[in-house]
C-alpha cells in the first residue's frame, strides 16, 4: 500500500526528462508547421478550430493528456495486457477490411460518428507489445527457427491486415521490426539480403536499357549478375571463414567475366549474360558440392542466396514490365530517374524539391512561404509537411528538425540497452526502429531519394490517429523505462 | 552461437544507421537549400503572377490645338476554359461574334495547344479574340451573360481623326523579339511606336507600366495581393504630344499630291517648326490599327510605289536652280562676285573651253539679283568657275572645293538636319576627297560645274530644301526643324532650340533675298506675285534621265516670314508647271488660314491632275 502511494513519485524522478523535452520541442515545431502548411491567405487567426493549426493543437492536448495517463498505470499492465491488446487491434484491423468507407481509395480509416481513426497506427505498439512479450518468454531465442517464425508471425498478421487495407506503405512500416530482430540476435545476413535485393532492383532496372561498349550487354543485368558473385564471394568469407575460397570464387568469377567482355568486343559481339548466367550456376554447383563434402549446412544458405538473387531480379524486371499497373510503373520510373514527369507522378516530388531548395539557408520566415501555402505541394500538411519545413526555416531548421530526431533515437538506443529485462528493450528497439523507418522514407521522399510512400512525420504530420499513435509507442516506453531501477520479485 | 556482448554491439551499426540517414539528408538539403539558386527562382515564378496594367498612350494634337491621334477602347474577349465546358450554345455565339464555326473550334483547340499558348491554363483568362471594335462588342455584349466562361479585358488602340500625316505620325504595332531585346521594358504582346513619331516618341508616348503583384495558387487561380500592395505600381500615363503640323495644311497638300509623285515641306522659320510634311503616295494611317495591321502593312510595301517611303526625309533628289540661291550666298561671302558691280555674260547657256552649260534667253550680262530672279545658269557656272580657279585665295581647287563645302555644310546640306522623325537621309555634297577619288586628282571647276546649279553630284532631301528657305527667310539661321513642337510636362529638346547659324553674311542673305522676291515680281514665279502676301520664291527644273521635276523653294511674307516652303514634284516639268501653283496655295491657306474660292477650284483642278509615272520608271 505504502509502496504504491509512492510511485508517482518514483516514475517521476527516474523518467527519462531528455526524451520528454524533445518530444516537447518536435510538438513545437511541428504545430508551427502545420500552421505554415494550411494558412491560407487572409484567414488569419490559427487558433481557430475550423483551421487545421487549430484543430492540431486539440491533437497536442489530448497527446499529452494521453501520455500522462500512460505514466499513471503501473508498467507490469502492458506486459500483462500485451496479447490482448494485441488480438484486440488485430480484431479491428481485420473489421476495418470489411468497412465501406472508402478515403482516397483506402479503407483504413474508422469512422465513429464526428471521429475518425485509422486503426493501423495504433497496430504498432500493439505488435510491438506482443513481440516484446512473446520474445521476452522464458527459453525464447532467435536461434530456434521456431521461435523467431513465430515472432515474424506476430509482425506479419498486421501487416497483412494493412495491405488489404489497401495502405501498402503503413504496412511497409512493419518491416522496421527486423531491425529489431536485427538487435535480438538474427542473422545479419538476413539485414544484407535485403539490402542486396534493392540494390538489384535499382541498379537493374535503372540501367537495364542502357547496353555496354560491346553493343550487346545490358549493363543493368551485367552489373547484378556481376554482384550476386561477389556478394555470394564475400558471404563465404564471412560466413564459411574460408579465405583460399574467397579469393578462387572471386579470381573465376571476374576473370571468366572479364574474357567473355573482350571476346565480345573484340571478336564477335555477344551477350555475356549468358556467360554470367553460366557462372551463376557453377557458382551454385561448387557452393552445394562443398556443402555435401564439408557437412557444413552454411553453404547451402549462401547457395540459396546466389540462386535467390538471380530469380528476384528476373521476377522483379517481369513484376515491373509485365504485371504492374501502369501508374505504379511510372512512378518506379519516375523515382529512378528513368522518366520525367512533372506534371504525373513526379509533380509532388518536383514542386517539394521547389518548396525546400526555395527556403535557402534561413527560409522564408513563419507564415512566409509561398509553395505551400499556395498549395502547390499536395499533401503539405500530412506526408509532405517537411516541404514547409524546408521553405519556411531552410537549412537551419531542416537541420534541427533531423538532428532533434536523431537525438531522440540515439536516446532511445540508449535507453533500450539499459533496460533490466527484455520485455523492455525489444520495446524499445521496435519504438527507435519504427521512428527511425518513418523518418527515413518520409524525409527521404520530400528530399526526392526514396520513394513517394505515403507515411506520416511523426509529430509533424497532420493528424490526431498518427499522433496518438506516436505518443502511444513513446510514452509506453517512458513509463517501462522509468521502472527501470524497481527491484521485482 | 553470438554471445549478448557481441549483440549489444549491434546497437552501435542501428545507431550508425541513423546517423547516416541524417548525414545523408543534411547533405541533400544542402544541395537543394544552399547550393542552388534555381529552386528559389521556380518558387517565385510558381507562385507571383505579375500582372500588368497598361497605361494610356499619349494623345497626339496639331499645333492649333486639333486632335490627330487618340486612344479608343478595343476589347479582347478572353475565355476560361475551366467555365465554358462545353455549355455553350455554339452557334449563337458565332453568330453573334460572326465568325464561322470551323474557326470557332479551331481557336479552342488553339488555345488548348500549348505548343502554341505555353503559359495555357484552363482556370486563367486566355485570349479568345483580340481587339474587337465598338461595334462588334456592342452586339456581343448583350447576349454575353449567355455565354458562360467568357469575358472581356478593355484595353486600347491608336485612333485617327484624320486620314492624312500617315508618313509623321507612324504607327504602333506588337513588339517584335529584337525590341524585346534592346529593352526590357517590353514583354510579348506589349505594343511600340514602329514608324514616325509614335517611334521616336516611344519613351515619352508610352508612359510607364504599372504592375499588381498578385499570388496564384497551384491551379492558377488569384489568392489576392503580395503583401496588400505594398510593391505595386500605378501605371504612369504617357505624355501628350502637340505637333507644330498645321492639319488643314497638311491636308490641302495631300490634296494637291494626289496622283503625283512628290513632297511638300512648310517649316515656320522663326522656330524649325514643322508646319507640314508632305509625301505621295500616301495612305491612310486609319488602315494601320487593329487586326489587320499586319496585311496592310505587307501590302503597303508591296506597292512599286512605295507609300511607306516618307520622301520627304528619305528622298534624295537634285535641288536643281533652288540651289541657285545658297551660291549666290557663298559668292558674296567669299568676295568672288560684288553682288552690284560683278556681271556675268550668258548668251543662252555657259560656254568656256568647249564645255556648254545652256540657258534660256534673257538679258545679260546680269548681276546676283536679276540672275536669280531669270534662274541664269550662265551666272553661277562662272561664279562657282572663278571660285575654284582663285589661286590668290584658295591654293589649291581641293582647298576651295572644301570652303565650298563648308558653306553648303553651313546650310544644312550633307548631313542629317536630326529631325525628330526615323530614317531621314543625309543628301550628297561632295567635297574636294570625293572628286579626287572620282576622278583620280585630275579635276578643276570646269569638271565639277553642274553642281553650281544644283544637278551633278548634289543631292538634297525635301526637308534641306525647305530649310534653305528658312535660312534664307532668317537671313542666315535656321533651327533644327522638328515636328514636334510641345511634349507634355517636359522641355523641349535642346536640339530643336539652339540656333544654327550659317557661314554666309546678312549682306549675301539681303541680296538673295531681293532676287527672289525679284523672281515673283517679274521672274520665273511670276504667278505667285499678289498683293496681300509678299512672297519670296526660286524655281528649279532638275534635269532627270526621264522628265524633269518641278521644284520651288520660297518663304513669305518677305518681312517677318511666317513660312517657308519647299515643293518637288517628280517629273512635273518646269518648276512653273506644278511646284510653284502648289506652293502659291499652300502659302495662300496657311497665311490666311483658307483658300480663296477662285484658289479652291484650282486646288480641285490640280488635284485631280495625274502625272503619268511609267512603270519602269521606278
Amino acid at each position: 500500500m505504502e509502496k504504491q502511494i509512492d510511485k508517482p513519485a518514483s516514475v517521476l524522478r527516474s523518467l527519462d526528462w531528455w526524451t520528454i523535452l524533445i518530444y516537447v520541442a518536435l510538438l513545437a515545431f511541428g504545430w508551427v508547421s502545420v500552421c505554415g502548411a494550411s494558412y491560407t491567405y487572409g484567414d488569419t487567426d490559427i487558433f481557430s478550430l475550423d483551421s487545421r493549426s487549430g484543430m492540431q493543437i486539440i491533437w497536442i492536448g489530448t497527446s499529452l493528456a494521453l501520455g500522462l495517463f500512460l505514466l499513471l498505470l503501473d508498467d507490469r499492465f502492458y506486459d500483462f495486457f500485451a496479447y490482448i491488446i494485441y488480438g484486440f487491434l488485430i480484431l479491428v484491423l481485420i473489421g476495418t477490411i470489411f468497412n465501406t468507407h472508402e478515403i482516397k481509395g483506402s479503407r483504413s480509416w474508422l469512422v465513429m460518428g464526428p471521429v475518425r481513426v485509422q486503426p493501423a497506427e495504433f497496430a504498432k505498439f500493439a505488435t510491438a507489445l506482443a513481440v516484446a512479450k512473446l520474445m521476452s518468454t522464458y527459453g525464447f531465442t532467435m536461434e530456434r527457427w521456431r521461435d523467431f517464425g513465430t515472432a515474424v508471425a506476430v509482425v506479419i498478421l498486421p501487416m497483412l491486415c494493412i495491405v488489404m487495407q489497401k495502405e501498402t506503405g503503413s504496412a511497409l512500416v512493419y518491416l522496421s521490426f527486423f531491425l529489431m530482430f536485427y538487435r535480438e540476435g538474427m542473422t545479419g545476413s538476413i539485414l544484407f539480403t535485403g539490402v542486396a535485393m534493392v540494390f538489384y532492383f535499382v541498379v537493374g532496372i535503372r540501367f537495364e536499357d542502357t547496353i555496354m561498349w560491346d553493343e550487346r550487354t545490358s549493363v543493368g543485368k551485367f552489373v547484378v549478375l556481376l554482384s550476386v558473385q561477389v556478394f555470394t564471394a564475400f558471404l563465404v568469407y564471412f560466413y564459411c571463414h574460408d579465405k583460399k575460397q574467397f579469393w578462387t570464387i572471386l579470381a573465376y568469377s571476374l576473370g571468366v567475366t572479364l574474357l567473355a567482355l573482350l571476346f565480345s568486343t573484340f571478336v564477335i559481339p555477344f551477350d555475356t549474360i549468358w556467360v554470367q548466367m553460366a557462372l551463376a550456376a557453377a557458382l551454385v554447383g561448387v557452393l552445394i558440392y562443398q556443402g555435401l563434402a564439408r557437412r557444413v549446412r552454411t553453404y547451402f544458405y549462401i547457395a540459396l542466396f546466389t540462386i535467390g538473387s538471380v530469380i528476384f531480379f528476373n521476377a522483379a524486371d517481369h513484376v515491373l514490365n509485365n504485371m504492374m499497373q501502369p501508374h505504379q510503373r511510372v512512378r518506379i520510373n519516375v523515382l529512378l530517374g528513368l522518366e520525367e514527369d512533372l506534371a504525373g507522378a513526379g509533380y509532388n516530388v518536383h514542386q517539394s524539391e521547389i518548396a525546400i531548395g526555395s527556403g535557402g539557408l534561413m527560409g522564408k520566415g513563419f507564415l512566409n512561404g509561398t509553395q505551400t501555402k499556395l498549395k502547390f505541394v499536395p499533401e503539405q500538411d500530412t506526408d509532405f509537411i517537411f516541404c514547409t519545413v524546408g521553405e519556411e526555416e531552410g537549412f537551419l531548421g531542416c537541420s534541427a528538425v533531423l538532428l532533434l530526431f536523431l537525438a531522440l533515437i540515439l536516446r532511445l538506443i540508449k535507453m533500450a540497452e539499459r533496460q533490466p529485462f527484455r520485455f523492455g528493450r525489444v520495446y524499445g528497439y521496435c519504438v527507435l526502429s519504427i521512428f527511425l523507418f518513418h523518418l527515413f522514407i518520409n524525409v527521404g521522399m520530400v528530399l526526392g531519394l526514396t520513394p513517394v510512400i505515403g507515411i506520416p512525420l511523426p509529430f509533424f504530420s497532420y493528424g490526431g490517429s498518427s499522433l496518438w499513435g506516436f505518443t502511444l509507442l513513446l510514452f509506453i516506453f517512458l513509463r517501462i523505462d522509468a521502472s527501470r531501477n524497481m527491484v521485482r520479485q | 552461437m553470438k554471445g549478448n556482448y557481441e549483440l549489444e554491439n549491434r546497437r552501435f551499426i542501428i545507431g550508425g544507421v541513423a546517423i547516416a540517414v541524417v548525414v545523408i539528408y543534411m547533405i541533400r538539403l544542402f544541395s537543394l537549400q544552399i547550393m542552388s539558386d534555381d529552386y528559389k527562382k521556380n518558387a517565385d515564378s510558381n507562385a507571383f503572377l505579375k500582372k500588368v496594367e497598361f497605361p494610356a498612350r499619349g494623345a497626339i494634337s496639331d499645333r492649333n490645338g486639333k486632335l490627330m491621334v487618340y486612344n479608343q477602347s478595343a476589347f479582347d474577349l478572353m475565355v476560361v476554359m475551366n467555365e465554358e465546358k462545353g455549355h455553350l450554345d455554339t452557334l449563337e455565339f458565332c453568330q453573334s461574334l460572326g465568325i464561322s464555326k470551323e474557326y470557332f473550334i479551331k481557336r479552342m483547340n488553339d488555345i488548348k495547344d500549348r505548343s502554341k499558348n505555353p503559359g495555357y491554363s484552363r482556370f486563367t483568362q486566355q485570349v479568345f479574340m483580340s481587339q474587337l471594335s465598338d461595334k462588334e462588342f456592342s452586339i456581343f455584349q448583350e447576349k454575353m451573360y449567355r455565354f458562360a466562361g467568357f469575358y472581356v479585358q478593355r484595353r486600347t488602340v491608336r485612333q485617327y481623326v484624320y486620314p492624312y500625316a500617315a508618313h509623321v505620325l507612324g504607327d504602333v504595332a506588337e513588339v517584335s523579339p529584337s525590341d524585346i531585346e534592346e529593352d526590357d521594358y517590353y514583354q510579348p504582346g506589349d505594343y511600340i511606336g514602329k514608324l514616325g513619331i509614335e517611334r521616336y516618341y516611344e519613351k515619352q508616348l508610352r508612359g510607364e507600366k504599372g504592375v499588381q503583384i498578385l499570388l496564384r495558387d497551384a491551379h492558377g487561380r488569384i489568392k489576392g495581393r503580395y503583401q496588400n500592395g505594398a510593391l505595386d505600381r500605378r501605371p504612369k500615363a504617357g505624355k501628350n504630344l502637340t505637333l507644330g503640323i498645321d492639319v488643314d495644311l497638311q491636308a490641302l497638300g495631300e490634296r494637291l499630291l494626289e496622283g503625283k509623285i512628290g513632297s511638300i515641306v512648310a517649316l515656320e522659320p522663326a522656330t524649325g517648326e514643322v508646319l507640314c510634311m508632305v509625301s505621295s503616295p500616301t495612305y491612310d494611317p486609319r488602315l494601320m490599327v487593329g487586326r489587320q495591321r499586319g496585311k496592310m502593312h505587307r501590302e503597303l510595301q508591296k506597292d512599286i510605289w512605295k507609300p511607306l517611303l516618307n520622301r520627304s526625309i528619305m528622298g534624295q533628289y537634285p535641288p536643281g536652280s533652288t540651289f541657285k540661291t545658297s551660291q549666290g550666298l557663298t559668292f558674296v561671302t567669299e568676295g568672288i562676285v560684288n553682288p552690284v558691280t560683278t556681271q556675268y555674260p550668258c548668251s543662252h547657256g555657259f560656254y568656256y573651253r568647249g564645255l556648254h552649260v545652256g540657258c534660256h534667253g534673257h538679258a545679260a550680262p546680269l548681276s546676283l539679283v536679276p540672275a536669280i530672279s531669270t534662274s541664269c545658269n550662265g551666272y553661277f557656272c562662272w561664279g562657282l568657275y572663278y571660285m575654284m580657279s582663285n589661286r590668290k585665295k584658295y591654293k589649291t581647287v581641293q582647298e576651295a572645293m572644301n570652303r565650298w563645302r563648308d558653306y553648303m555644310k553651313s546650310m544644312g546640306f550633307g548631313y542629317k538636319l536630326g529631325i525628330d522623325l526615323p530614317g531621314e537621309k543625309r543628301g550628297l555634297i561632295p567635297n574636294a576627297e570625293f572628286y579626287d577619288n572620282a576622278y583620280k586628282g585630275s579635276w578643276n571647276g570646269l569638271t565639277i560645274i553642274s553642281i553650281s546649279i544644283g544637278q551633278g553630284e548634289v543631292n538634297l532631301t525635301p526637308l534641306q530644301i525647305a530649310n534653305l528657305g528658312a535660312t534664307i527667310a532668317n537671313r542666315g539661321y535656321y533651327y533644327t526643324p522638328h515636328v514636334v513642337r510641345k511634349v507634355q510636362g517636359e522641355p523641349l529638346d535642346t536640339a530643336f532650340t539652339r540656333r544654327h547659324q550659317t557661314m554666309a553674311s546678312r549682306e549675301a542673305y539681303d541680296y538673295v533675298v531681293q532676287g527672289m522676291r525679284a523672281s515673283v515680281l517679274g521672274g520665273t514665279c511670276k504667278h505667285l506675285n499678289r498683293s496681300d502676301i509678299i512672297i519670296c520664291g526660286k524655281t528649279g527644273t532638275a534635269q532627270n534621265r526621264g522628265h524633269d521635276h518641278s521644284v520651288f523653294m520660297g518663304f513669305a511674307p518677305m518681312d517677318n516670314p511666317k513660312i517657308a516652303i519647299a515643293v518637288y514634284v517628280e517629273n512635273g516639268g518646269f518648276g512653273a508647271d506644278f511646284a510653284v501653283p502648289i506652293a502659291g496655295m499652300m502659302i495662300e491657306q496657311y497665311m490666311h488660314g483658307k483658300l480663296s474660292e477662285n484658289s479652291m477650284k484650282r486646288a480641285e483642278d490640280f488635284q485631280r491632275r495625274r502625272i503619268a509615272y511609267g512603270k519602269a520608271n521606278r
